[in-house]
Formats: structure tokens, C-alpha cells, sequence
């Protein structure tokens, strides 16, 4: 996780209404979010939003609807302006381009997919596949067998010259998810790009992210009110409540440890033996292995692999294993021990 | 004498009214009226209303109603040689047009204009039995002998209908992408789809000589173009706003939205606006027939004027011929582009 930071968020406000500079001394005077839409009538969007995203990583942002999920992720190509605040990729600061820069910026170094899809209704697969490039001018032919090819890798050979109308739902969203590759740009914003698909189709759909995420390595930011979702995919999580962020980190690291009672009582609902990791609860390895141990797991294995290994017998202890070589060692009671929630048992946690 | 006597009398202004009570200038129809009757009693059922010519009955330096028709006439003929310097020449193309619209309509033989029309209707509407539907219909109306009129009309509402949708669908545009704009037109628009075709008529007749056709073109496009710019600039101002927010993160310039993504979205609108608007020019048409238009509207008019109830009512039939297929024809297409794009 020494990646490259590729885009910086610095002390970004976005504040709705009328007069959005003299509500953001209310902000920063610590005026919250009802009370400055109650006496003031602006709507704080955003608030001091610090995020580093990584090179080649998933950052996935999380949050209640109405969260701001949405409108941070619209700051980044600057579908909206901020407030206040900065926003750079590659080092520039994007708020300082002017509108040729930024058109530039739209469509060579960052794609986008939508949840509702947003396809041309006018245009072929194929042609909404290739939109980008034909956006940037290039001609025909070559953005078609440019778009033939991605359409086939996320599975849609033979629907080049169907309607977008003619598919499903999540037929729809791979064309969006084409469209978005075929520009071959660096950075992929997805807006809860797949929350409107069924559940199975779904989780076809993350797999196919992350398959595609391992041989292309692009940096994706990623938005979802759905903490599942946010485990499967996220190399950073962030997790946004009201405009502000609560916690952002490795999403492990956040389960393990959150910080606040609200993001307690998010994860207090999950799989946990689904999520968690062996790296995250393992003892690193301080001097021989022990003589002990029933077998090896994986370091990357998730908990509930292991507890199928053990047979559900708690006295049970292994190796950790990563690439071949032992590197720490897990007893199956530490393991039930991280199974059970933090204060998950604290009435209060459900208040949110 | 006259009922409003006394206020004149109380103000004080009686010496003002006399003061140049020459001679009984023109006289109303109401005067001679009253003085060949006999004079009326007086009670609060009868109080005639202050009106101009009430008024000066009482006060002779009160000027009367036709004061104020001649009044506007005479404003109208003062800036009329203005007008018509600048709106003549403008408008001569138009004449132009329409001329040898009607005269190529005119000239091609039947056996040539049918197999073109019928071509016409195949490829906006890829239907056969609507192609057979228009050719028995013209067919009918040349073994008539109503196939000249209904060519003139034809003739008319292509040029017309056509410069309506050159002209409106820019207009449309330009009003979806200004609110200010949008609120400065949408009266004007209002104002000619209310006012009744007659009354277009009466300015342009003073404008323009009668025999002129672009007397009667000018009067068509503005009765016509109403629908066609309101539906372009509803249509695109109903684009879907994901849409256009995914257009903008391509980083589309505002022509590649405007042509790619706005332009054919809202097209099953603008189709529905050039629908409408076909069926007014050719509505209009026929009115316009009174201020020689040629076409069925001719034979219409003869029929009303001489009483001739046949010729009036076979040249009403072929009007109602025209308007089915011009309907049918321009549905079809837009029933293509519906199928083509629904969600
Ligand atoms: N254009 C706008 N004008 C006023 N308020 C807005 C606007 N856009 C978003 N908001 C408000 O900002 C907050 C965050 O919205 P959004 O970013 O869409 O949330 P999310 O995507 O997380 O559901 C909401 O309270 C919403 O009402
Ligand atoms: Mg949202």
C-alpha cells in the first residue's frame, strides 16, 4: 500500500443556498448541518473533507443517503464547484483550470459510471460503448473495434447492435462499464454503480470489478450505502456521515476498531467471519513456530474459512502462511473473540 | 338633451365643449336614430353607459368611437411605408419560394408527382398499406378533378411547414438554453396562437399588395410555427438531467450536447411540434384562400360565396382528405423515432 497519491482532497466545504460564503463562517464556527439549514436555509453539503486517493487502489466512499456521497464524488471532475478547498490530480490543482483544462481533464483522465446507467437511448451498445472516444474525436472505426473489445470483456459479445433498451438492468450497467473503460482513462468514478441491480446480479457485478480491477489497476473511487458492498471492494474506505467524514481508513482495520458508536452500529450488522481477514487478528510471528498447530491457512483467508478448517473446535491453533512462508500464528479463540462486535451488546449504538 | 349633460354643466366645462362648435360634424348612427325616434323616458334601467360616443352627445369636444379606429388606422398607415421599405424586401424570397413551389407542384404530370409522393410516404413512414391509403386518396381527388387545387395547396404547406420548422426549431433552442429569453417569448407565442387567423390577416393586407403570395405565406408560417418552437424548447428542456450530467463528465463541448445527446432526445417532441404544425398551415391555408391563396381553399370560398353547397362541399372533403394524410404521414414517422428510442 505504497502507491502513488494520485488525487488529493484538501479541506473541502460545499455549502448549498443562496450565500454560500457567509454560511461557511457559520460552518466554521461550528454551526451543524440542521441548524444551519433551520436558521440560515443553506444546506451544508460537504465538510472539511480531508481523502488521499491511491494509485491503483478502490477508495470506496460510504454512506446514508444524504450523506454527500454524491457530491463529493461530482467535486473530483468538477461537476460541481466547492466552497471552499482544493481538489489536485496528478499534483495540479483542477480548481485552477480553466474550461478548456477541464474538458481536457474530463475526457482523457477520468470516466464515469452512473447508477441509473445515463446510456444514449438513440445509440447503438456499440456506440454508446465508444462514446467517449467519440467525444474526443477519433474516428469511427477505430473507437468501434475499440469499443467491440471492452464490450466483449465485461460479456456482452453479440449485443453491439442491440438498443440500450433491448437489455437488462445489469446488461445496461456493463455497457456503462465499457463505455467507461473504452476511454482507457486512469481514474473510474462510480456512483453507487450498481445499486440498482438485483442482489445476485450485483455480486456478478463486483466480481467482475474486481477481476478487472487486478489486470487493469486503475484507481476507482467508489460509492455505495451498502457496507457489504464496501468490504468487498474497498482498499480505503471512507465512511461519510452528514457532509463530514466519520472514518476512513483500511476497512479491516475500521471493523475491527471504529471510532464511533454510528459506524459501531453499521458494522454490527455484517458477516463478520465473511469479512475479516486472517491478517487482520493474526500473531505476528516472534520465534519458532509452535510445535502445536493443527495446520496452515492462508494470511489473505477469511475467518470463516478457518473456522470450517477447525471444525468448529475452539482449542485449535495455526499456522499463517503467505507465500509459502510462515508469518504469525491464530488460535481459534482469539479468532471467536474478534467475532464478537464492539459494544455491540451497548443498547445505545441503535439511536442511529 | 343628452343624458351626460350635467356633468359637463357641473365641472364647469360647458364653455370648454362649445368652444368650437362649429358644425355637426359626421353623425353616429345612434344620433340619426334618436332623431327620427322619439325621445326615450329617462329611468335607472336606460342609464347608457359613459361611453366615447355617449359622451360627446353631452360635450362636442369629447371625440367619438370612430376617432379612436381612425386613429389607429392612421398610426398604422403613418409608420406602414417603413415598414413595408424594410419588411418588402426581406420578405421577397418568400414570394419567390412560393411561387416555384407552386408552379414545379403544378408542372410535374400526375404520372411523375404520384410515384414521388408515394416514395416520399414509404420512407417516412415504411408502411405500405398508409402508401396505398395516399394514393387512392390523391387518386380520388384527381378523378375528381380537384388534382390541381390540392397540389397548389400541397405545394404551400411544404414551403410553409418547412421554413416554420427551419425557423422555429433554432428558436426552440435557443429558448431552452435561456430562462430570460424563454419568459420574453412564451407571450408573443401565446399571443398568436390566441389571436383568430382572421385578424393576421387585416395588418398584412394593408403591408403587402393582395396578389403577392407572401401575403398569405407570412400569415401561414406565423399561425404555424407556434407549436413546433414550443415543443423543441419543452422537448429539450425535458432531456433527462442524468443524461446531460453524464454528457458534461465526458467533457462534451456544448455543440457535441447540443447535436449528440439534447437534439436527438428531444426529437419525438420536435417530431410531435412539426406534426401540429403541418395541420395549422393547413388550416390556415384555407383561410388564407381570402386573400388568394391558391388551392382547395378557393373552391371552398367559391362555395360560400355563391352558394354553390357541391363545389364547396367535395373541396371541404379533399381539405379533410389532406389533413389524414398529412397526419398520418407525420405520425408514423414520429412513431418510428418513439420505437427507436423508448427507455
Ligand atoms: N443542488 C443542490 N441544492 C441543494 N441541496 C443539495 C443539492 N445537491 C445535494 N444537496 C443536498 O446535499 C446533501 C447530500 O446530497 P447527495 O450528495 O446527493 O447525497 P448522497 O449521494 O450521499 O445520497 C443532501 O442533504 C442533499 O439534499
Ligand atoms: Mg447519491
Amino acid at each position: 500500500m505504497t502507491n502513488d497519491i494520485k488525487v488529493s482532497i484538501r479541506d473541502l466545504y460545499k455549502i448549498f443556498g443562496d450565500d454560500p460564503e457567509a454560511a461557511l463562517q457559520h460552518v466554521l464556527n461550528g454551526t451543524s448541518k440542521p441548524d444551519l439549514l433551520k436558521e440560515h436555509g443553506h444546506v451544508l453539503g460537504l465538510k472539511d473533507i480531508n481523502i488521499d486517493i491511491r494509485a491503483g487502489e478502490i477508495t470506496v466512499i460510504m454512506g446514508l443517503s444524504g450523506s454527500g456521497k454524491s457530491t463529493l464524488i461530482r467535486h473530483l471532475n468538477r461537476l460541481i464547484e466547492p466552497t471552499a478547498g482544493e481538489v489536485s490530480v496528478d499534483g495540479d490543482n483542477v480548481l485552477d483550470y480553466d474550461e478548456k483544462k477541464l474538458r481536457e481533464l474530463r475526457r482523457l483522465t477520468m470516466s464515469m459510471v452512473f447508477q441509473k446507467f445515463a446510456l444514449l437511448p438513440h445509440r447503438t451498445v456499440l456506440d454508446n460503448a465508444g462514446t467517449m472516444l467519440n467525444v474526443r474525436g477519433v474516428k469511427k472505426s477505430k473507437y468501434l473495434a475499440e469499443a467491440d473489445k471492452w464490450l466483449k470483456r465485461v460479456g456482452l459479445e453479440g449485443y453491439g447492435g442491440h438498443y440500450p433498451h433491448q437489455l437488462s438492468g445489469g446488461m445496461q450497467q456493463r455497457v456503462g462499464i465499457a463505455r467507461a473503460l473504452t476511454s482507457n482513462s486512469p481514474i473510474m468514478l462510480m456512483d453507487e454503480a450498481f445499486s440498482a441491480l438485483d442482489p445476485l446480479i450485483r455480486t456478478d457485478m463486483q466480481d467482475l470489478l474486481l477481476e478487472l480491477q487486478l489486470e487493469l489497476q486503475k484507481t476507482i473511487v467508489f460509492i455505495t450505502h451498502d457496507l457489504d458492498e464496501a468490504l468487498k471492494l474497498a482498499d480505503h474506505l471512507v465512511i461519510l456521515k452528514d457532509g463530514y467524514i466519520v472514518q476512513q481508513g483500511e476497512p479491516q482495520h475500521i471493523l475491527l476498531n471504529p471510532n464511533d458508536p454510528y459506524i459501531e452500529d453499521f458494522v454490527s450488522d455484517i458477516n463478520r467471519a465473511r469479512v475479516l481477514r486472517i491478517r487482520s487478528i493474526m500473531t505476528p510471528l516472534t520465534g519458532d513456530i509452535p510445535a502445536n498447530a493443527h495446520g496452515e491457512v492462508d494470511y489473505d483467508d477469511t475467518l470463516e474459512s478457518m473456522i470450517a478448517l477447525s471444525g468448529g473446535d475452539t482449542s485449535h491453533a495455526y499456522i499463517v502462511m503467505r507465500d509459502k512462508k510462515p508469518v504469525g500464528t491464530l488460535d481459534m479463540s482469539n479468532l471467536v473473540k474478534a467475532l464478537v462486535p464492539r459494544l455491540a451488546t451497548e443498547e445505545g449504538a441503535r439511536k442511529y | 338633451m343628452a343624458y351626460y349633460d350635467f356633468a359637463f354643466d357641473k365641472l364647469g366645462l360647458r364653455d370648454w365643449c362649445d368652444a368650437d362648435k362649429t358644425s355637426d360634424g359626421p353623425v353616429s348612427m345612434a344620433d340619426l336614430l334618436a332623431q327620427t325616434g322619439v325621445e326615450q323616458e329617462q329611468s335607472a334601467f336606460t342609464i347608457p353607459f359613459p361611453s366615447l360616443d355617449e359622451l360627446h352627445d353631452a360635450c362636442a369636444a369629447v371625440g367619438q368611437s370612430r376617432d379612436v379606429t381612425k386613429g389607429v388606422e392612421n398610426g398604422f398607415l403613418a409608420i406602414k411605408d417603413v415598414l413595408r421599405y424594410v419588411l418588402d424586401p426581406l420578405t421577397q424570397p418568400l414570394s419567390w419560394i412560393l411561387e416555384s413551389s407552386i408552379s414545379t407542384f403544378e408542372s410535374t404530370p400526375w404520372w411523375l408527382m404520384l410515384p414521388i409522393l408515394a416514395v416520399i410516404v414509404f420512407l417516412t413512414s415504411r408502411s405500405v398499406r398508409l402508401v396505398g391509403f395516399v394514393m387512392l386518396s390523391l387518386m380520388f381527388l384527381a378523378f375528381v378533378d380537384h388534382y390541381d387545387h390540392s397540389m397548389q395547396t400541397l405545394a404551400i404547406i411544404f414551403v410553409c411547414a418547412t421554413l416554420c420548422v427551419l425557423l422555429g426549431v433554432p428558436i426552440g433552442i435557443a429558448m431552452s438554453r435561456s430562462d430570460r429569453l424563454q419568459r420574453m417569448i412564451i407571450p408573443v407565442l401565446d399571443m398568436l396562437q390566441t389571436l383568430p387567423p382572421f385578424v393576421y390577416l387585416i395588418p398584412l393586407i394593408f403591408l403587402f399588395s393582395i396578389t403577392e403570395p407572401k401575403l398569405y405565406g407570412i400569415a401561414i408560417i406565423l399561425y404555424a410555427i407556434v407549436p413546433v418552437i414550443r415543443l423543441t424548447n419543452l422537448g429539450i428542456r425535458l432531456v433527462d438531467a442524468d443524461v446531460i450530467e453524464a454528457a458534461n463528465s465526458f467533457g462534451m463541448t456544448n455543440k457535441q450536447k447540443l447535436f449528440g445527446v439534447q437534439i436527438p432526445l428531444a426529437l419525438p417532441n420536435i417530431m410531435a411540434g412539426v406534426n401540429q404544425t403541418i395541420m395549422m398551415s393547413l388550416a390556415m391555408v384555407v383561410i388564407a384562400s381570402l386573400v388568394s391563396a391558391p388551392g382547395l381553399g378557393v373552391l371552398v370560398l367559391r362555395g360560400i360565396r355563391n352558394l354553390e353547397l357541391g363545389v364547396g362541399l367535395v373541396a371541404g372533403f379533399g381539405v379533410v382528405l389532406l389533413a389524414i394524410i398529412l397526419d398520418r404521414v407525420t405520425k408514423a414517422a414520429l412513431d418510428r423515432v418513439n420505437a427507436a428510442q423508448r427507455h
